[in-house]
C-alpha cells in the first residue's frame, strides 16, 4: 500500500497542477493582491502605503461614505426583493413541476430560458417594455381600470430600484426553480403516496413532508442569491448606466465599484479606492457565507434515500 | 371518466378524482408563468421584423405582409461587426469551456482516486472559489493582464474564465468520479494500464456530468459583460455582449436596430437551452445536490 502510494505521487502532481496553478494565479492571487492594493493610495509623490486609510475614508468621509452606505442599503433592498419574491415563486413553480405532470419538460425549459439570456438583453428589452413610448405598463394597468397609476417606473427615484429588482427576479427565477425541483424529485414517491392514501391534502404533504426534506436546498438557494446579488452589476449598468440613476437610487456595490475603479465622465478611475470597495464587498460576501455555513448548514441533517 | 370508475380500486379512485381538478389548475399556473417568461422575448423578436411605425402603433401583432420590414437587421449589418463579435465570443467560450473541462476533470480524478496528505484541504481550497466571485480581484487582474500585454485580447478573457470555472467544475466532477467503482480502476491497473490511461478510461463514464458542467460554465462566459468592459478596448476584440451593449448605446433611438441586435444576440443561448434543457435538471439531480 505504502509503496503503491509513493509510485503514484508524480501522477498526482501532474493531474492537479493545471487546475491548481490557474486557479491560484488568476483567482486567489488577484483577490489577495487586490486586498493588498486597497492599503495603498496614489498622491502627488506617487503611490504610498496608507494602511486602512482608504477604508476609513470610505466609511467616514463626506465624499465617500454617503455613496457607500447608499449602495449597501440599495443592495440589501435588491437582495430582500429576491428573497421575498424570486425564491418563493421558484419554490411554488418547482412544487408544481414536481407533480410530474405532462409537458413538464417544456414548462421547465421555458421557465429556465430567461436565466440563460444576457442581462444586457434583458435590461434593454425591459427598458423598451416599460418605456412610455411603448406604453405597455399603461395598457396593462388600463385593463384593470388603473391606467392613472402608471408611472415612468425606471425614471423615478422611488420606483426604479424596485422595478429593476423585479426585472432581475423575472430573469433569475428559473435557477431556484431548478434547484428546488432537483431536490423535490429525489423524495421517494412512496413516501408521498403513503401520506396521500392516509388522506393528507396536497398542501399538508408539501409543508409537512416535502418542504422539510428540501431545507438544505433552501439554504443553498439563499446563499447563492446573496452572493449573486452582492456581485450584481450588469442589469443596473445596462439600464441606468454607470451613474445608476436617477440620483444614485439604483446604485449597488457592483456599479459603485465599477464607477470608482474605472472612472466616469468627469472623474478618472481610482484603482486603490476601487480595491477598497472590492474589499468591502468581499467582507460582506464572506459574512454571508459564514452565516450560511455555521448558522444554517450545520443544523441540517442530510437525509439519504 | 365515469366509465372507468368501476374498474379501479376505491382508494385510487378517490385520489385520482381529487387529483383531476387541481391538475388543470397546475397547468393553468404553469402556462401563465410560461407566458410571463416568454412574453418579453417574443415581443422583442417579433417586433424586430416590423417597420418602425408598426412597432409603435401595434406592438402586439406579429409581423404581417404590410408591416414586415428587415430594416433593423440591415442597420445592424451595415453598422457593426457582428460576425466578428460572434467569432470572438465563440472562440472565448469554446476555449475556456474546453480548458475548464480538461483541467477540472484531471484535478477531480486525482481528488477522487488517490489518498494523499492534504487531499481534503486541497478540495476545500478549490471549492472556496464557488462562493467568492472572481470580479472582486478585478483591480489586480487588470494589472496582471497589462503586465503580460493582454489587456485588449480575448486571451485574457479565456484565462480569467478558465480560473472562474474551475472551482464548481472540480466540485461537481469529483462527486461523480467518486461514484466510479474502485474495482474498475484496480482491474485496469492489474492489466498494466498507467494512471493516465485510467483517467482516459474513466472520463467517458462521467460524460453526463461533463455535459452539465459544460452548460453551467458556458452560460456565464458567453453572457459576461464585466470583464470585456474592463479589458477590451478595440472593436476587433469585442464579444457579442459587449458589441451589443455598445451598439445599443449608439442606436438607442433606432428601435428597429436595437430590436434586431437584441434578437441576434439571443439566438445562440436560446438554442443551447432548448438542446440542453434535459441535461440541466439531470445534472442537478444526480450530481451536485446529493
Amino acid at each position: 500500500m505504502n509503496r503503491a502510494r509513493k509510485r503514484f505521487r508524480t501522477h498526482i502532481v501532474v493531474f492537479l497542477a493545471p487546475a491548481v496553478l490557474v486557479y491560484t494565479a488568476f483567482m486567489i492571487f488577484p483577490m489577495l493582491d487586490s486586498l493588498r492594493l486597497s492599503l495603498y493610495n496614489s498622491g502627488p509623490n506617487g503611490v504610498h502605503y496608507v494602511g486602512l486609510g482608504n477604508y476609513n475614508e470610505l466609511l467616514g468621509s463626506d465624499q465617500w461614505a454617503p455613496r457607500l452606505w447608499n449602495a449597501i442599503r440599495n443592495n440589501f433592498t435588491f437582495f430582500g426583493i429576491h428573497m421575498l419574491v424570486q425564491n418563493p415563486v421558484g419554490l411554488f413553480l418547482a412544487a408544481l413541476l414536481a407533480t410530474r405532470i405532462r409537458g413538464s419538460v417544456v414548462y421547465r425549459t421555458i421557465i429556465f430560458t430567461p436565466a440563460v439570456l444576457s442581462v444586457v438583453l434583458v435590461g434593454f428589452a425591459w427598458r423598451m417594455i416599460l418605456s412610455p413610448l411603448w406604453g405597455l405598463s399603461h395598457s396593462f394597468l388600463s385593463v384593470f381600470g388603473l391606467g392613472s397609476l402608471d408611472r415612468p417606473w425606471l425614471g423615478l427615484q422611488s420606483t426604479a430600484l424596485i422595478t429593476l429588482s423585479l426585472v432581475s427576479v423575472w430573469q433569475n427565477v428559473g435557477i431556484p426553480t431548478m434547484l428546488f425541483l432537483a431536490a423535490l424529485v429525489t423524495i421517494p414517491e412512496e413516501l408521498l403516496e403513503a401520506a396521500r392514501v392516509d388522506g393528507a391534502s396536497a398542501w399538508w404533504v408539501f409543508w409537512r413532508i416535502q418542504f422539510p426534506l428540501i431545507l438544505p436546498t433552501v439554504g443553498i438557494v439563499a446563499i447563492l442569491t446573496f452572493v449573486g446579488n452582492f456581485n450584481a452589476f450588469d442589469l443596473i449598468y445596462t439600464t441606468q448606466k454607470a451613474l445608476a440613476g436617477p440620483n444614485f437610487s439604483t446604485d449597488i456595490l457592483g456599479t459603485f465599484f465599477f464607477r470608482t475603479f474605472f472612472g466616469q465622465q468627469l472623474q478618472s478611475g481610482d484603482p486603490y479606492m476601487g480595491a477598497a470597495i472590492a474589499g468591502v464587498m468581499l467582507l460582506i460576501i464572506l459574512a454571508g457565507v459564514l452565516v450560511y455555513l455555521f448558522g444554517w448548514q450545520r443544523r441540517m441533517t442530510r437525509v439519504e434515500f | 371518466m365515469a366509465r372507468l370508475v368501476g374498474s379501479i380500486p376505491v382508494a385510487a379512485r378517490r385520489s385520482s378524482l381529487r387529483a383531476q381538478a387541481p391538475l388543470i389548475l397546475v397547468h393553468l399556473a404553469l402556462i401563465s408563468y410560461s407566458l410571463l417568461a416568454l412574453f418579453p422575448v417574443l415581443l422583442v423578436a417579433l417586433n424586430s421584423l416590423k417597420s418602425r411605425s408598426a412597432i409603435f402603433s401595434s406592438p402586439y401583432t406579429p409581423p404581417l405582409p404590410g408591416t414586415f420590414d428587415m430594416v433593423g437587421y440591415q442597420t445592424v449589418a451595415a453598422n457593426s461587426n457582428f460576425p466578428l463579435y460572434f467569432l470572438n465570443s465563440l472562440i472565448t467560450t469554446v476555449s475556456s469551456v474546453g480548458l475548464v473541462l480538461l483541467f477540472a476533470s484531471l484535478a477531480a480524478f486525482a481528488l477522487a482516486t488517490y489518498e494523499f496528505r492534504g487531499n481534503t484541504l486541497l478540495a476545500l481550497f478549490l471549492t472556496m472559489g464557488i462562493m467568492v466571485p472572481i470580479r472582486l480581484g478585478t483591480v489586480s487582474l487588470l494589472r496582471i493582464m497589462v503586465t503580460f500585454g493582454l489587456q485588449d485580447s480575448i486571451v485574457a478573457l479565456i484565462i480569467i474564465y478558465t480560473a472562474q470555472g474551475i472551482p464548481l467544475a472540480v466540485f461537481v466532477l469529483s462527486q461523480f468520479m467518486r461514484q466510479v467503482p474502485t474495482e474498475l480502476k484496480d482491474a485496469a491497473r492489474i492489466d498494466g494500464a498507467s494512471e493516465y490511461r485510467i483517467y482516459r478510461l474513466i472520463l467517458p463514464l462521467v460524460r453526463p456530468a461533463l455535459g452539465t458542467v459544460a452548460v453551467f460554465t458556458m452560460v456565464p462566459v458567453w453572457n459576461d459583460l464585466w470583464f470585456p468592459l474592463i479589458l477590451l478596448a478595440s472593436d476587433r476584440s469585442k464579444t457579442v455582449i459587449l458589441g451589443t451593449q455598445v451598439f445599443l448605446g449608439q442606436f438607442v433611438n433606432d428601435w428597429n436596430a436595437v430590436l434586431a441586435a437584441l434578437t441576434l444576440a439571443m439566438i445562440p443561448v436560446v438554442i443551447l437551452t432548448v438542446v440542453f434543457s434535459r441535461q440541466i435538471v439531470r445534472g442537478l439531480t444526480s450530481g451536485a445536490v446529493k
